[in-house]
């Protein structure tokens, strides 16, 4: 699991269930690496920000992340971590590397108006 | 614009941020660090820190976790993932303005915002960043199993990285501007012994193509001018590093030619009550251990001026 104070997405049914109860969701797919973690960070400080917004994380190496790491939109990433951004369960926005505080902001703020 | 009252405040949450924190918040100095990212700097860069002393081996995001409780523990306020938007280095009383909004006010100030990897700024570099274009060999090596790659540099970096990314990579290329490397010779010896790479030298990477991820380079031969294009499936770049003071652009801080700060002995910069710490400095040697000693020096200095005025 990974050790941030975001709520981790663990299973494939888990994965479905929060993309069919949520309507705005952003999920960082990676490990605890040096460009993963800096995403992790400010996704934990967006929290309080986007309450209208589901952020979670999900470990790349978990088995059940191929719902992520196989994707149409990840095609072609090769820069941990996978972010993708969701609206009423369609993907809205992929990224890949790493992407700091302003970038995920400037993403929130065009996928999930308030 | 109401302030919130601070003794000293500190740009930037690296080690050195860190440590000037810790030592001037045990002084019962009331202390504030901005970060405009994730606190710890570089060191969350780091996977492994085997030469911190004290600590055998450990994460650079475990040693960053821990001294940021530490300087918390001394009741240092943290602020990280802001905007800086103004500073105020003149006069007795110095300020700072976050996010357009929030305006702290203290008697002195530590700059502490360190550096960054530098990057080509080459066409298509933006572009395929994590589609093939990476700066981390520990990050993103595995997505290149049985693959091309390019590394771009020849210092330690890069021929270390270079030779880390045989374990996945079918072939390595180095391209190098210069017709020999700065990197320590046992480095070199290391990379030209490794039968997956080999060399490209006095040239520049001029451009990257593709479609959804790289495809082709495109590189120049400084001495010939002869370019040609590379069909390549991923390039790690290490060119070295660049002090993060673009903010000190226009202000009055005295920088030397490469945009590093110019402090005395006392770690004070031309400013009076302005201190600086870290990599932000010009300096020979860049490490955690050097930002930490330039930190403690930088706050005793400032709690003396402190007490002083
Ligand atoms: C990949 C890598 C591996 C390394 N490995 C080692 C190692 O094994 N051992 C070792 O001793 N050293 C290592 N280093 C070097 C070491 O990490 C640095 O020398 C050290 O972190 C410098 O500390 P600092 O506090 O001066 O700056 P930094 O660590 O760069 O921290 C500066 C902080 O300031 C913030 N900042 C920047 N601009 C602003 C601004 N305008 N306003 C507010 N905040 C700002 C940044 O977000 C950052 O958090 C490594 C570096 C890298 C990149």
């Amino acid at each position: 699991m990974l050790q941030t104070n975001l709520n981790h997405v663990e299973t494939e049914a888990q994965y479905n269930e929060i993309l069919q109860n949520n309507e705005n969701v952003m999920i960082c797919c990676g490990r605890m690496g040096p460009m993963c973690v800096p995403v992790y960070d400010a996704m934990e400080d967006l929290e309080k920000e986007y309450p209208h917004v589901s952020f979670y994380d999900m470990e790349f190496d978990n088995p059940d992340a191929h719902v992520i790491r196989n994707l149409p939109e990840c095609r072609g990433f090769m820069g941990l971590p996978f972010t993708v951004y969701y609206k009423n369960g369609k993907v809205v926005k992929a990224t890949t590397s790493l992407q700091n505080y302003e970038q995920i902001k400037e993403i929130l703020d065009a996928e999930f108006s308030k | 614009m109401e302030s919130k009252k601070y003794d000293i405040i500190i740009i930037g949450g690296g080690p050195a941020g860190l440590t000037a924190g810790i030592y001037s918040s045990r002084a019962k100095m009331k202390t504030l660090i901005v970060d405009t990212g994730t606190i710890g700097g570089q060191m969350i860069l780091t996977f492994e820190i085997a030469n911190y002393p004290g600590v055998e081996s450990t994460t650079g995001f475990q040693l960053a976790k821990t001294m940021k409780n530490q300087a918390k523990s001394f009741g240092c306020d943290i602020l990280s993932n802001v905007r800086l938007t103004d500073v105020e280095f003149k006069g007795k009383t110095k300020s700072v303005i976050i996010n357009n909004k929030d305006k702290y006010s203290g008697k002195a100030i530590i700059w502490a915002t360190g550096g960054r990897s530098r990057m080509l700024n080459i066409p298509g570099e933006k572009k395929f960043k994590g589609r093939g274009i990476s700066y981390c060999a520990t990050c993103d090596g595995d997505f290149f199993q049985d693959k091309e790659i390019i590394v771009v540099g020849g210092g330690n970096s890069a021929l270390e990285e270079a030779v880390a990314l045989t374990k996945y990579a079918s072939k390595v290329t180095i391209v190098h501007e210069f017709d020999h490397f700065q990197a320590f010779e046992h480095a070199v010896e290391e990379a030209k012994k490794n039968p997956k790479i080999d060399f490209i030298m006095e040239s520049h990477l001029q451009e990257f193509k593709g479609n959804d991820s790289l495809e082709k380079v495109v590189i120049k031969n400084l001495k010939s001018g002869k370019i040609t294009e590379k069909r390549i499936d991923g390039v790690f770049i290490f060119v070295g590093y660049e002090a993060n003071n673009d903010f000190l652009k226009d202000k009055d801080i005295k920088l030397n030619d490469w945009h590093e700060v110019v402090v005395n002995g006392n770690y004070e910069t031309n400013e009076e009550g302005v201190f600086a710490a870290g990599d932000a400095l010009a300096k020979r040697y860049r490490q955690i251990t050097t930002a930490v000693a330039d930190g403690t020096i930088a706050a005793l200095n400032a709690i003396e001026f402190i007490n002083r005025n």
